[in-house]
């Protein structure tokens, strides 16, 4: 594996317009802040299995907006039946990316599934979406940007980035700063009268 | 007297005349016997966006989601249901994400299968201790009266509500009863 986890995430959400972002608890979040924070990221920090799901319904709400799920492997696991879900639903304005290191980043590096050979693309593909890659280079990423922002969803990818112990870069903790903010950036500021 | 208890009320259209006026558009499920007839009006209204889930702590996530997008959620579960989302509330209660929660009651009014006890009886107290509010209809008849200050409480309060329909409203009390709906 040569990925680099912040190198992923970083070209990803450059020049990333009105694109919308879930991001999963633990380093998917931290990867996101560390590409730039931004009041319209919505960085998860608890609810494991959840991400995907969230990414989900602010899809459905915001049909002409694109939105993206930046995630681990560990987390994608625990919510797997989701995955199901969304090729049920099929919201052509969403991608999940499932950043896979092979480990559970923040409890001592233990081995996921994915590390047994677990192919979470496989899962999504024959759930239903309509486009599941997996990705292991630059070359590759380059392609996820152009699907992630131009592409007709649901869009699936899994990236095998490198396991590494890398600095914090932490967003607001509080949630209903995240949320609020999120919701004044995106629905402007009549939403908090809402 | 295995049969549901006649009732003049429907309860599930007057739900879903609430849930409407008050424009909730994202309906998520988990396929319920109870909840059968509310989940089919929603299904036909296409103001309403039903998503069906595989467990319903999806529908925390999609309720989150969907409200940051500036639309208004309801889950529709069965009362074994609510101990699939525990963990995931803590997420609605910190983010403080108004939430809708219609639960229809097993384990308690007339329960003919001992494995949904346990959960049944321990609903009510396991949806309080992750903050949520609850309500018990106990008659079709209250059932949307519930529902429409359920949705009230949510919405204005920024909080997650849930209204426990009772078994007696349901009318499932034995194996043929289930296998005939």
């Amino acid at each position: 594996m040569t990925l680099h986890r912040r190198d992923v995430v970083k070209a990803l959400l450059a020049e990333r317009g009105d694109l919308l972002v879930v991001a999963g608890l633990g380093s998917s979040a931290w990867d996101c802040t560390a590409a730039g924070d931004h009041p319209l990221n919505f960085p998860m920090w608890g609810a494991m299995g959840c991400a995907a799901v969230t990414g989900l319904g602010l899809a459905l709400a915001q049909p002409a907006r694109r939105v993206l799920v930046l995630t681990g492997d560990g987390e994608m696991l625990m919510g797997l039946g989701s995955l199901a879900t969304l090729g049920v639903q099929r919201p052509q304005n969403l991608s999940v990316v499932v950043l896979d290191n092979e480990r559970y980043g923040e409890t001592g590096m233990q081995a996921t599934h994915t590390a047994h050979g677990v192919d979470l693309a496989a899962i999504a593909k024959a759930s239903g979406f309509a486009a599941a890659v997996l990705v292991r280079d630059m070359a590759g990423v380059s392609d996820l940007r152009k699907a992630v922002h131009l592409g007709a969803g649901p869009f699936f990818a899994q990236v095998k980035v490198v396991a590494e112990k890398i600095p914090l870069v932490l967003p607001p903790r509080e949630g209903t700063v995240l949320k609020n903010r999120f919701r004044e950036a995106l629905l402007g500021k009549s939403a908090l009268l809402q | 007297m295995n049969a549901p208890l006649p009732t003049a009320v429907d309860w599930s259209l007057a739900t879903h005349q609430v849930l409407s006026r008050l424009g909730f558009g994202v309906v998520g499920f988990v396929p319920d016997g109870g909840h059968k007839r509310l989940i089919e009006l929603c299904q036909a209204d296409a103001r309403m966006r039903t998503v069906v889930m595989s467990t319903e702590e999806e529908g925390i996530g999609l309720a989150t989601g969907a409200w940051l997008g500036g639309a208004k959620t309801v889950l529709l579960m069965q009362s074994s249901g609510v101990g699939n989302i525990v963990n995931a509330l803590g997420m609605v209660s910190e983010c403080r994400i108004p939430l809708l929660l219609l639960v229809t009651m097993r384990g308690e009014y007339g329960e003919f299968n001992p494995w949904q006890v346990p959960m049944g009886q321990a609903t009510a107290e396991v949806l309080r201790a992750m903050g949520v509010v609850v309500q018990h209809a106990g008659i079709a008849a209250d059932v949307a009266e519930h529902v429409d200050a359920a949705a009230r409480l949510a919405l204005g309060g920024y909080s997650a509500a849930a209204v426990l329909i009772s078994q007696r409203v349901i009318g499932i009390k034995s194996f043929q009863d289930q296998a005939s709906q």
